[in-house]
C-alpha cells in the first residue's frame, strides 16, 4: 500500500490520455456486464424450478410447437396444480410493424394464475362477457392513448381469419396494472379472449400455444412438472414443463445462440481492450524510462519496477471496470424494471462480479507484460543518458 | 580516517557494433572517508564512468571495487539496488525529480524501501528539506520550483537515507551561477558538518574549488592527483 501514491501518481501523469483509456475501459466493462447479466439468465435457465409457484408447460420440441387443448383436464388432474391457464401467442401488428407488442389470446381464468395483474372487477366481468375483447396494460395503453371503448384493429402475421381476413377487430374493455415496479414491463402486452381466436382462426384450431399453472407448494414444483411431462411421454406432442424465466429464455432462443453472440462480442470487445489499453501503457512506460532508472538508482530492484509498472496497468483497467460494471448493475435493474420478465436477465451479482475482476486483473497483466518488461530490463546507465 | 572507496585495476569496455571499446584502462584510486573529491577531465575522459562504477549503477569489465566495505563488482541486480539504497546518495545534472510528486514525496522516495512507518518517513523527509533550506516548499511539485530549488530537492532526497558517499554528476551543469554557488556551498556543509564523503563529476573548475582534492582524467586513465 505505501506505494499506491507513486502508481496512482503515474497513472495520472496524463490526466488526459488515462481518462479516455479509462472511459473506453468502463465501456468495455459495462457491455461486459450487460452482456454477462443476458448470457448468465440464459445459462441458467430452465436448470431447475424448486422453489417457483407458476410454471409453463410447452412443447418439449419448440416453444413454437403447439399443444393439444385435450391436456387440459389431465394437467388439471396432476395432484399439485392449483391452477391452470393457457394462451396462444398472436403476433398481430398495430398499425406499423415498428409498433410491437406482445398480443397474446388467453384462456377465461387467465388473471386468475397472473394475480399480480390487477384488472378492476367490472372490467374483467366485461372481458369475460365481451367476446372480442381485450385487455391492456397500463404502460402500453399510456404508450398508444388508448382508453376503455376504443377499437383496436390488430393485423394478423400468423393467423388470418376464416374469411381471409388479416385484420381482427379487438374491443378495449380494461387495462390492467402490476404494483411490482420489477415487474411492471409486463404491462406492455395485450391479452384478448382464446375462444374468440380459436373460433376465427383458419388453422390450428384446438391447439394451444402453451399452459400456465400455479402450484400449491412451490417445494413440489420439481414434482409436479415431472408428474405433467410425464402424461405426454413418448407421444406426439411431448411436453417440457419450466418456469417463466426458462420459458421466456428458451422464447428468445428460437432467433440466435445468445451465449455464441455474447462471447464472441466479448472476445472482440476485450481483444481491442487490450490493443488500445497496451498501446497507452506503451506510450506511458517510453515517456517514462527516465524516471523508472531513477527508481532503479535510488534502490528499486528490477522487480520491484516490473510490479510497479504492472500495479499501475492492473488499476488503470481495475478503475475502470469496476466503474463499468456498477454502471451495469445500475442499468440492468432499470432494465428489469422496464421490461419486466420479458427479457431474461440475472442481476449483475457476486458470480458477475467474480468474473470481471477475474478478467480486470488478467487483462491488466496482459496489457502491462510488455511495458513492464522494458521498465524491468532498462539499463541506469542508458536510461540517465537518454540512449 | 580508512578508505570509503577502493579501486583496484578497474577496466570497463562498452561494446559498440561489434567492437568493444575501453573507456578506462586499470584505474587505481582510494578515497578517503569524508573527503570531497572532484573528477575532472575532457568529455569522453571516462568520468561519469568511473562515478557510475563508484556508484554501483554499472559494474566494471574488469578489477575491484570495495566501498564501504563491501565488494561491490560482484553482487547481483537485486543485491546492487539495495546497497544503492542504504549506501549512495545520487545527485544529477538534470536533478532527474519525479514530476508528479511533490518535494516532499520526491524526497520520501528512497525510504518507501525501508520499514519506517508513514509518519517517520514524513519527518525524515521534512528534516531532509529543512536541511537544505526548502522546508516552505515541501508541497510545491518540480514545476513549480526554480532550477537551484530542484537540485536543493534532489540533494535533500540524496541524504535523507542518511548515507556515508554522495556522487554527483555534474550538479551545477544546469544552474546559474548564483544557485550553482548555493548548491556548491550545500554540498561543502554536507561534508565539512555532516562528514558526507562526495565524488563531484563537473567540468568547472569554480565548482571543483570547493572540493577538498581534484582527479583528472583523460582517456581512460588519472593523469594527475591535485588538492584544493
Amino acid at each position: 500500500m505505501k506505494y499506491l501514491h507513486l502508481v496512482w501518481a503515474a497513472l495520472f501523469r496524463r490526466k488526459t490520455r488515462t481518462v479516455f483509456t479509462l472511459l473506453s475501459v468502463l465501456a468495455a466493462f459495462l457491455l461486459f456486464g450487460l452482456l454477462d447479466s443476458v448470457r448468465g439468465a440464459f445459462a441458467n435457465a430452465g436448470s431447475s424450478v424448486a422453489g417457483v409457484d407458476r410454471l409453463m408447460t410447452v412443447s418439449k420440441i419448440s416453444f413454437t410447437m403447439q399443444l393439444p387443448q385435450s391436456l387440459l383436464p389431465r394437467i388439471q388432474s396432476v395432484p399439485g396444480v392449483k391452477q391452470l391457464a393457457y394462451a396462444n401467442w398472436f403476433g398481430g401488428i398495430y398499425q406499423d410493424p415498428k409498433n410491437f407488442f406482445p398480443n397474446i389470446a388467453v384462456s377465461p381464468n387467465y388473471f386468475d394464475v397472473y394475480a399480480e395483474y390487477e384488472l378492476p372487477p367490472e372490467q374483467a366481468e366485461a372481458f369475460a362477457r365481451t367476446r372480442t375483447g381485450a385487455v391492456v396494460g397500463q404502460q402500453l395503453a399510456d404508450r398508444f392513448g388508448w382508453k376503455v371503448g376504443d377499437r383496436i384493429p390488430l393485423e394478423a402475421t400468423i393467423f388470418p381469419q376464416k374469411d381471409g381476413s388479416n385484420t381482427w377487430p379487438l374491443d378495449l374493455v380494461g387495462i390492467y396494472r402490476i404494483e411490482n415496479v420489477k415487474e411492471r414491463g409486463n404491462e406492455n402486452q395485450l391479452l384478448f379472449r382464446w375462444d374468440y381466436f380459436d373460433e376465427a382462426r383458419q388453422f390450428g384450431n384446438g391447439e394451444i400455444g402453451w399452459y400456465v399453472l400455479r402450484v400449491d407448494d412451490p417445494a413440489r414444483s420439481d414434482e409436479v412438472a415431472n408428474a405433467i411431462d410425464a402424461i405426454s411421454a413418448n407421444s406426439d406432442h411431448e411436453t417440457k414443463t419450466q418456469s417463466e424465466a426458462a420459458f421466456n429464455a428458451s422464447f428468445v432462443s428460437q432467433f440466435a445462440d445468445v451465449g455464441l453472440i455474447v462471447g464472441a462480442i466479448m472476445a472482440a470487445v476485450f481483444f481491442t481492450l487490450i490493443l488500445l489499453t497496451g498501446n497507452t501503457m506503451a506510450q506511458a512506460v517510453r515517456e517514462r524510462v527516465p524516471e523508472l532508472a531513477i527508481l532503479k538508482t535510488i534502490g528499486f530492484t528490477n522487480r520491484g519496477v516490473l510490479a510497479l509498472v504492472l500495479a499501475e496497468s492492473v488499476l488503470l483497467i481495475v478503475i475502470g471496470g469496476v466503474l463499468g460494471l456498477a454502471l451495469a448493475g445500475l442499468i440492468v435493474g432499470v432494465l428489469q424494471s422496464a421490461l419486466g420478465g420479458a427479457m431474461p436477465m440475472e442481476p449483475v451479482g457476486a458470480s458477475i462480479w467474480l468474473r470481471g475482476i477475474a478478467l480486470m486483473i488478467g487483462i491488466g497483466l496482459v496489457v502491462g507484460a510488455l511495458p513492464a518488461l522494458r521498465g524491468m530490463r532498462l539499463r541506469i546507465v542508458d536510461a540517465l543518458a537518454g540512449r | 580516517m580508512g578508505n570509503i572507496v577502493e579501486i583496484r585495476n578497474v577496466s570497463k569496455r562498452y561494446p559498440r557494433g561489434k567492437q568493444k571499446v575501453e573507456v578506462l584502462h586499470h584505474i587505481d584510486l582510494s578515497i578517503e572517508q569524508g573527503d570531497f573529491l572532484a573528477l575532472m577531465g575532457p568529455s569522453g575522459s571516462g568520468k561519469t564512468t568511473l562515478l557510475n562504477l563508484i556508484g554501483g549503477l554499472d559494474t566494471p569489465s574488469e578489477g575491484s571495487i570495495v566501498v564501504d566495505g563491501e565488494r561491490i563488482d560482484r553482487l547481483g541486480e537485486g543485491a546492487l539496488a539495495k546497497w544503492r539504497a542504504n549506501h549512495v546518495g545520487f545527485i544529477f545534472q538534470f536533478y532527474n525529480l519525479l514530476p508528479m510528486l511533490s518535494a516532499q514525496k520526491n524526497v520520501e522516495l528512497p525510504l518507501l524501501l525501508t520499514r519506517l512507518s508513514a509518519a517517520q518517513r514524513k519527518r525524515n523527509a521534512s528534516i531532509a528539506l529543512q536541511l537544505v533550506g526548502l522546508a516552505d516548499r515541501a508541497s510545491h511539485r518540480p514545476t513549480e520550483l526554480s532550477g537551484g530549488q530542484q537540485q536543493r530537492v534532489a540533494i535533500a532526497r540524496a541524504i535523507v537515507s542518511d548515507p556515508k558517499l554522495l556522487v554527483c554528476d555534474e550538479p551545477t551543469g544546469d544552474l546559474d551561477r548564483q544557485s550553482a554557488e548555493d548548491v556548491l556551498g550545500l554540498l561543502q556543509t554536507l561534508n565539512r558538518d555532516h562528514g558526507k564523503t562526495i565524488v563531484m563529476v563537473t567540468h568547472d573548475p569554480k565548482a571543483a574549488e570547493y572540493a577538498r582534492h581534484t582527479l583528472h582524467l583523460d582517456k581512460g586513465t588519472l593523469v594527475e592527483a591535485a588538492t584544493a
